[in-house]
């Protein structure tokens, strides 16, 4: 069964993976996984736990090289770069930085960083609304996990990035902060980026992505528009349309624990 | 490079343990010279903390300073930067907050107290040990991802230059008693650089006496400036190779 149809080709995929392959010893994690990536699209890359996802974002990162395959950003092949990522913008799962650093220290770090790649004006849009100058004096180990989730979040729109990253990006935000974010993304997508996101929360996945990359056991089940899903299955929620493929395909026991509605 | 290495330096310095680091050697340092009226004494002694201490605490502290930056440093390997400007401004910050801890602790003292050639020895050979021993501290680090088993490791890598090798030093010079050893000595002495900072400060203490005829072979090496450039290049070996090989690890690991 081929679900790869009717993403929109029209414009060079800003992110190729072709037949990207990549084992940790024994295990195979990542199998043949060959996308393209648009411009203009935000993309959900979902799957059971342990299923690829993190080593596919970070494979796109140059953090795993691939054992064989090529990843182009913008057409250009990332082996042996690294001012590609200028390019991206990466919010990780878990936030930990060092402890006795401030967060404007932090933010002065990162911008010192991607002085020469970034735009004259920063976008500060997520710092302002999480408040954090308020908290730029405050050492980054005595924030809270959701506060260092915020702090995630604002470096990786900080410099305005054409490729956004983020893995569970709501992941132990409090509702408000969730809203906003998701606010963000939004309007990030309407500016015309590119965004991977990466979550178990398929209600949030299902206001904010326009396609699904479904993986599991490494390699690519579907990749497919939203809308195209939904119109194919009935559905009107993105979880229960992806449920019914899945036990279409009938290859997933692990599924139900994955998705929460 | 410099760029992430401030702010690395300026995590450490902060760090409770640096400066409780400092105070010790400092605490150490000033109470060996105080008590006793002959600084010579007082800066052997200081030799032998020396020669435990510094090395144990810089291998430890860097091991589990570079576990605990792991995902700082795989941020950063989300910017464009390259992996090896990372993982040397990572490298640079600890070896200059430790070196600066044993400047200011063991330093200071040395040069109030005991001025000397030897003291300046004494302060060169602890820097250069310190260094080696973060480098063979982040080689630990790299080889395994496993946070216990890298600490073992590290554990392990200053028990052996501490404490096994010289006992595998002296079975090798009882079991073969019979034969000329002194140039064979001057060689395994380089293989350690525990024992090749600790041999730089004797020979310039008049006590090779004491050693027989291998302090003797010894003091015409090492007490000439030649050999003192040797013995200092080959510790700067010891700094340069870990660091090095674990760079080229770190280069093509997977975070």
């Amino acid at each position: 069964m081929h679900y790869f149809k009717n993403i929109p080709q029209a414009l060079p995929p800003m992110i190729r993976a072709e037949n990207i392959n990549k084992s940790f010893g024994k295990l195979q994690v990542l199998r043949n996984v060959s996308v393209s990536l648009p411009q203009g699209r935000v993309v959900a890359v979902i799957g059971p736990n342990g299923s690829g996802k993190t080593t596919f974002i970070k494979t796109l990162l140059g953090m795993v090289v691939p054992d064989s395959g090529t990843i182009y950003v913008e057409g250009r092949s990332i082996a042996n770069r690294h001012d590609y990522r200028a390019q991206i913008g990466y919010m990780p799962q878990i936030g930990r930085y060092p402890t006795h650093l401030k967060i404007k220290q932090l933010f002065d770090m990162m911008t010192d960083l991607r002085k020469e790649n970034a735009p004259k004006s920063l976008d500060e849009d997520l710092v302002v609304a999480f408040h954090l100058r308020d908290m730029f004096e405050k050492p980054l180990g005595t924030l809270s996990g959701g506060t260092k989730q915020k702090v995630s979040a604002a470096l990786a729109f900080l410099f305005n990035p054409p490729i956004l990253i983020l893995d569970e990006p709501t992941a132990g935000l409090d509702p408000l902060s969730s809203e906003l974010l998701k606010e963000k993304i939004q309007r990030e997508h309407d500016n015309g980026k590119l965004i991977l996101i990466t979550s178990h929360v398929m209600s949030d996945l299902d206001e904010l992505a326009t396609d699904v990359l479904y993986l599991q056991d490494g390699s690519v089940q579907f990749y497919s528009s939203v809308d195209d899903l939904k119109l194919e299955t009935g559905e009107q929620k993105l979880g229960r349309a992806i449920a019914q493929i899945m036990s279409k395909t009938a290859t997933s026991s692990k599924l139900s624990e994955t998705i929460k509605i | 490079m410099n760029k992430v290495t401030k702010y690395v330096l300026y995590d450490i310095v902060r760090n409770r343990f640096v400066m409780g680091y400092t105070l010790l050697l400092a605490a150490v340092s000033f109470s060996f010279f105080g008590f006793d009226p002959d600084p010579n004494k007082g800066l052997l002694s200081l030799l032998n903390i020396i020669l435990m201490v510094v090395p144990l605490v810089s291998i430890i502290f860097s091991t589990i300073h570079f576990y605990n930056s792991y995902e700082f440093i795989e941020l950063l390997s989300a910017q464009p930067l390259s992996r090896k400007s990372i993982f040397l401004s990572e490298y640079i910050g600890v070896a200059a907050s430790l070196s600066l801890a044993f400047l200011v602790g063991v330093g200071i003292p040395t040069m109030l107290f005991e001025g000397t050639e030897r003291g300046i020895v004494l302060i060169i050979s602890g820097l250069l040990l310190t260094l080696s021993f973060v480098s063979l501290a982040f080689l630990a680090a790299v080889i395994t991802r496993d946070k216990a088993k890298g600490m073992g490791l590290a554990l392990v890598i200053w028990f052996y230059f501490a404490l096994v090798y010289d006992g595998l030093v002296l079975g090798i010079l009882f079991s073969f008693s019979d034969y000329p050893l002194e140039k064979v000595m001057l060689f395994l002495t380089a293989l350690n650089p525990t024992d090749l900072a600790r041999i730089m400060v004797l020979m310039k203490m008049d006590i090779s006496a004491l050693m027989g005829f291998t302090g003797a072979v010894f003091q015409d090496f090492f007490s000439t400036n030649y050999g003192l450039i040797i013995a200092l290049s080959v510790l700067m070996v010891w700094v340069v190779w870990p660091v090095a090989l674990a760079a080229r690890i770190f280069n093509k690991k997977d975070l």
